[in-house]
């Protein structure tokens, strides 16, 4: 490590052991029970090219580009309002974008050809506020997209949902409502419902900010396993003790702009720009 | 004063007695089977108008809006007239046949009613459908659901619990509201009580029965919407 402006930071908590049987226990002890599914082009799986996007005058994305390749873990930080949920909701067009280009897995998401629900099967997406669906079981949370969109038998998408369940450790839970789980087990079948579409890529939208902190620790558990088995995953996030464990590049965003993407050594040794500077040393100073 | 004397001196409730089939197994049945009809078709067609005026489409949304504004400036009575003289016509002008096409009073009745409601049916469904969390339709997209799987699955089944004791509600302001058809000489309970009264003149005994019926029916269906209330609501 050169030497740097930054005081070398210390360890943020590591993530503690879930309190609720230990994710990755199950008898594979994985949470992909098989590989992602074959992509359809060897390059980048998200590619995202001199995007903007307004809101009427008000232009919250200025020119992003970065790429996210196959395995690759990359978490996108900054202070809040700084575009980087917004440019996640991108990546799926859930946010459309008026300006640039992305493609996932070799699709581009804005052009209107794109047969948007069929991609964004494939693109699987936890939130801040985990948005399971209060009014069905959390079976029924894990197996009805699995049916309606990728025409699952009830039987099979209902087996595949409970083998995700207990590899993040609640199948206790399978005939509960969300209402019932606390947040960090809410977000947890979050993950599970989101996984048990195989999708080839995960995106994180702020998956611990709206957690109270003791339970921060089990759902970064799943997510740590999620990425050591090489799942791709974009990572919306302040966790820096979850980015400096399983991340390979960190993406630093700041007024709509992508101010510094560097990999994670990099990033944490010595930031180039002063703004990463001034909110590294704010984010790890307590 | 002789004719008033004879009609208001001694009460017979008897009158009751001998015609409480006719009343309920004529009159009270219509008078269900219309508002149930009319309810269903009201929440379905409403439903639609509410998704049509939150669609963010071109037009569909302003053409949802001008027909809730439209209903709801009319008096109910005029609606029902209107439908049931000026329709036959219409459908003759329509398919270009030679005489006024028949409806019917109940296919007629039950049309107006379904048509009228259905602009406040909307406007709940509206409510509902806008009290249900954005990130709740984010989430069905996200793993892929379309726009109809998303709202019969996702959305509308928790707006749809959410509004039920308000749609229950207007519900019974149909029941009551039922009872316009009289101007169509409908038979139904009104109607029928209205029958038997001038027929036996006993108007007083009829209209203080009909009167303590509706109130028992709707006293009764509000307590039981208030008890679903609670029970139906989803945890969150």
């Amino acid at each position: 490590m050169t030497s740097s402006a930054m005081p070398p930071v210390s360890p943020v908590s590591e993530p503690q052991a879930a309190t609720d049987a230990a994710p990755g226990t199950g008898p594979v002890g994985t949470l992909l029970t098989e590989r992602p599914p074959v992509t359809a082009t060897t390059g980048p799986m998200i590619a995202i090219d001199d995007v903007s996007k307004w809101y009427g005058d008000f232009q919250v994305l200025t020119n992003c580009t970065t790429s996210v390749t196959k395995g690759e873990v990359v978490v996108v930080c900054g202070p809040s309002g700084s575009g980087k949920s917004t440019l996640i909701k991108c990546v799926n067009a859930l946010e459309p974008f008026q300006k640039g280009q992305i493609t996932v897995d070799g699709t581009r998401v804005a052009d209107k050809k794109t047969n948007l629900p069929k991609l964004r099967s494939r693109v699987g997406m936890v939130f801040q506020h985990f948005e399971l669906f209060p009014h069905l079981s959390i079976t029924d949370n894990l197996s009805l997209a699995q049916r309606k969109v990728l025409g699952r038998p009830k039987a099979e998408a209902e087996a595949k949902g409970l083998a995700l369940l207990e590899r993040v450790g609640l199948k206790a839970h399978a005939h509960k409502f969300p209402g019932q789980l606390s947040g960090g087990q809410q977000q947890r079948v979050a993950i599970a419902r989101a996984l048990a579409m195989n999708p080839i890529v995960m995106l994180f939208d702020e998956p611990t900010s709206a957690l109270d902190p003791e339970m921060v620790g089990e759902v970064l558990d799943v997510m740590v396993e999620l990425a050591r088995e090489g799942m791709t995953m974009m990572v919306v996030t302040h966790e820096m003790g979850f980015a400096r464990k399983v991340a390979n590049r960190v993406i630093f965003m700041d007024k709509g702009e992508i101010v510094e993407d560097a990999q994670k050594e990099e990033f944490f040794g010595s930031p180039r720009s002063e703004r990463a500077q001034t909110f590294l040393s704010r984010i790890l100073s307590h | 004063m002789g004719l008033g004397l004879a009609m208001f001196s001694n009460f017979d409730f008897s009158v009751i007695l001998n015609s409480w089939r006719y009343l309920f197994f004529d009159g009270m049945a219509f008078t269900l089977t219309l508002t149930a009809l009319a309810a269903i078709g009201g929440v379905v067609l409403g439903t639609l108008i509410a998704m049509m005026r939150l669609s963010g489409l071109p037009v569909l949304p302003q053409v949802a809006k001008a027909y809730v504004n439209f209903m709801r400036s009319l008096p109910l009575v005029l609606v029902i007239f209107w439908f049931y003289f000026l329709v036959p016509y219409i459908g003759q002008w329509i398919i270009g046949s030679e005489r006024p096409i028949q409806v019917g009073a109940f296919s007629s009745s039950l049309i107006t009613f379904t048509l009228f409601e259905a602009a406040y049916f909307s406007e709940i469904m509206r409510a509902g459908i806008q009290s249900i969390p954005k990130g709740q339709s984010a989430a069905a997209s996200a793993l892929g659901l379309t726009y109809w799987q998303s709202m019969g699955s996702i959305i509308l089944p928790q707006a749809f619990r959410n509004m039920l004791p308000v749609l229950l509600t207007q519900t019974i302001v149909l029941f009551q509201d039922t009872s316009l058809v009289y101007v169509l000489s409908i038979t139904d309970f009104l109607g029928a009580a209205s029958k038997i009264a001038q027929r036996d003149g006993r108007l007083v005994e009829m209209y203080v029965f009909a009167a303590i019926v509706y109130f028992a029916i709707c006293f009764i269906a509000s307590l039981l919407v208030r008890r679903l209330q609670r029970r139906v609501a989803i945890i969150r």
